[in-house]
């Protein structure tokens, strides 16, 4: 990683300018420092104005309707799906959009299921999974990216294992020999943990997995806002993600799956907008990506993260890695240097995006995070939706700043300053 | 007094780092498992009911958690124990509300209802803490609640936690 490539002040202070919120002061006139991107990121003006230009002049439901709009609409959602896929790497028939990574993995559980549940064959049943069968998780992983395939696993009687972590709350590649099998069907894994920060050694995890024939699944919620992406080059078979993550809007987010794949899953969702003929028997359904779009969609949600996308475009997403590893590094080096603090991730910047989770020794997470907040920065307390890993760890919950690629290197040390002072404020270590 | 010094007062770190009625007691009659969703915080409370008679005779406790959960559920045992059911319901009641109030507090006659644990009315103006000051409540009504209808077996735990 070169941070040659990282913003210079002047450029940082362009792009700050662009988010609105960050110049937000707080109810007592404090600044605010803005370290939990990981939980969502902030919003550059040209993502609500995209969403508003969309609404005032071209909202109508997509895929319906003989009137101008709803062929306008359509075009810009599909001028959407054409931009996000191109960011990862993918063809636009390969995403299929969401609510978000969560509905994204309960729509490929959901469509796994309805593989499982199908006696009659066919090309579906490369997505059948039963007893004996294996589902490969890890223990790094979101909640979102665990307990759907908990539930898979107890429907079809297949067989939930996990690949452990280090106690830098990596993924132990050692382990893949003994974890993945013969009889591995799935193999799901984040490429970024939302706690640890560290980065996934894709390939190992994808060679092991179509060794045994196994599909993948990523997790790319982490990974995505923070270094460039090509699901192509990564040969992953399925990845999810969240625009809220990265700049866009709640609501919207992408599955992307190898075309071949999608053509033959069956969908997961039922309903409207996703069939070809229905009779008061059946129904027969569209090709991918509509099958896997039921109900209406969130067109103007798909619009703002184009906007959000075409944002990090011009920015370029290896300028946005060498800014926040640049920043990162600052951060842990700053952190290396405060007594009664462990960093529950890797040490160094190399490996691992911005997220930084912390014990405070003698502090519980809420109560440093109550004490940041007084000083007007907003981390995240708790576990991150990620228990495993915590519990992993040795610990129940975690106090994590986490940068975007607006932060300043002043922010940074705002935050060092402010967490230097969290044991003696509650009286420990003193 | 800052905001952060108003939910951080002397009274509140003292319970926290020395809470009454830690400790978890045999025989009970009712126990009660509780988990704060958000940080996996967690607190196991026992209760012991008087012999015949709807009264609270010991409240105990184990459990990790934060300052404030830490202090609350010490304030409440320091509270209610010894007495009767109806009055622990009504505090339970009133305590609830002081949580909700968003820091405008309650009037003052049931404020002082509350003894000590008033001291957690700060708490009340960060919405995001005030499941952390509720939840040896929650563990207490509960247990109650079994207790109440002759339900003595232990609270389910999660395997692996």
């Amino acid at each position: 990683m070169t941070d040659s490539l990282a913003l210079s002040d002047i450029e940082l202070a362009a792009i700050r300018a662009d988010f609105p919120l960050l110049g937000h002061r707080l109810a007592d006139g404090k600044e605010l420092v803005y370290l939990d991107t990981a939980a969502t990121s902030q919003r550059p003006r040209v993502v609500e104005e995209a969403m508003r230009e969309f609404t005032e002049n071209h909202n109508a439901a997509v895929h319906r309707g003989a009137h101008q709009l709803a062929a306008e609409a359509t075009l810009a959602y599909e001028a959407a799906r054409a931009g996000v896929a191109d960011f990862l790497g993918a063809s636009p028939e390969e995403l299929v959009f969401t609510s978000g990574t969560t509905a994204g993995i309960n729509l490929l559980v959901a469509s796994f299921l309805a593989a499982s549940g199908n006696k009659s064959g066919g090309s579906s049943q490369r997505f059948a999974v039963g007893p004996g069968d294996r589902i490969v998780v890890t223990e790094a992983e979101h909640h979102s990216n665990l307990v759907p395939w908990q539930r898979l696993a107890q429907l079809t009687g297949a067989e939930l294992a996990w690949l452990p972590v280090d106690s830098a709350g990596r993924i132990r590649l050692d382990e893949i020999s003994r974890v993945i099998g013969p009889r591995s069907r799935i193999v799901a894994f984040t490429g970024a943990s939302n706690v640890s920060g560290a980065v996934t050694p894709v390939a190992p995890l994808v060679d092991a997995a179509h060794q045994v024939g196994a599909l993948t699944v990523m997790d790319a919620a982490q990974l995505a806002p923070h270094q460039p992406l090509d699901v192509g080059a990564l040969r992953v078979d399925f990845a999810v993600l969240s625009a809220h993550k990265m700049l866009g809007p709640n609501g919207i987010g992408g599955l992307y799956g190898r075309a071949e794949l999608l053509q033959a899953m069956p969908p997961g969702s039922l309903g409207g907008s996703m069939v070809e003929i229905v009779t008061m028997r059946e129904a027969t359904f569209q090709p991918p990506p509509a099958r896997f779009e039921a109900g209406t969609q969130a067109v103007t949600q798909a619009v703002g993260w184009a906007a959000a996308i075409a944002y990090l475009n011009d920015l370029g997403m290896d300028r946005v890695a060498a800014q926040e590893h640049a920043l990162t590094s600052r951060l842990l080096a700053g952190l290396a240097r405060i007594p009664g603090l462990r960093v529950l991730g890797p040490a160094e910047a190399d490996g691992r995006i911005g997220a930084v989770a912390l014990e405070i020794e003698g502090v519980h997470p809420h109560d440093a995070g109550q004490f940041l907040d007084a000083e007007g920065i907003a981390v995240r307390v708790g576990h991150h939706c990620a228990q495993p890993i915590h519990r992993a760890m040795g610990v129940t919950s975690s106090t994590r700043a986490s940068l975007g690629l607006y932060n300043t290197a002043l922010e940074v040390d705002r935050f060092l300053d402010a967490v230097s002072q969290v044991r003696s404020y509650f009286g420990v270590g003193r | 007094m800052s905001s952060l010094d108003s939910i951080y007062q002397e009274l509140i770190i003292d319970h926290a780092k020395h809470p009454q009625g830690r400790g978890l007691v045999e025989p009970f009659d009712g126990e009660s498992f509780q988990v704060n969703p958000v940080c996996g915080d967690q607190i196991r409370l026992r209760v012991r009911l008087a012999d015949g008679e709807p009264v609270l005779r010991g409240v105990t406790w184990d459990g990790q958690g934060c300052t404030i959960s830490q202090a609350s559920v010490s304030l409440l045992t320091e509270l209610v124990d010894g007495l009767p059911l109806e009055r622990v319901a009504e505090l339970e009641q009133v305590f609830n509300q002081l949580m909700h109030s968003r820091g405008h507090g309650l009037d003052q006659a049931l404020e002082d209802q509350l003894g000590d644990a008033i001291a957690l009315a700060g708490v009340s103006l960060y919405p995001m803490r005030v499941k952390c000051a509720l939840l040896g409540w929650m563990a207490l009504r509960e247990a109650i609640a079994k207790a109440l209808v002759g339900d003595s077996s232990p609270a389910h735990i999660p395997e692996g936690i």
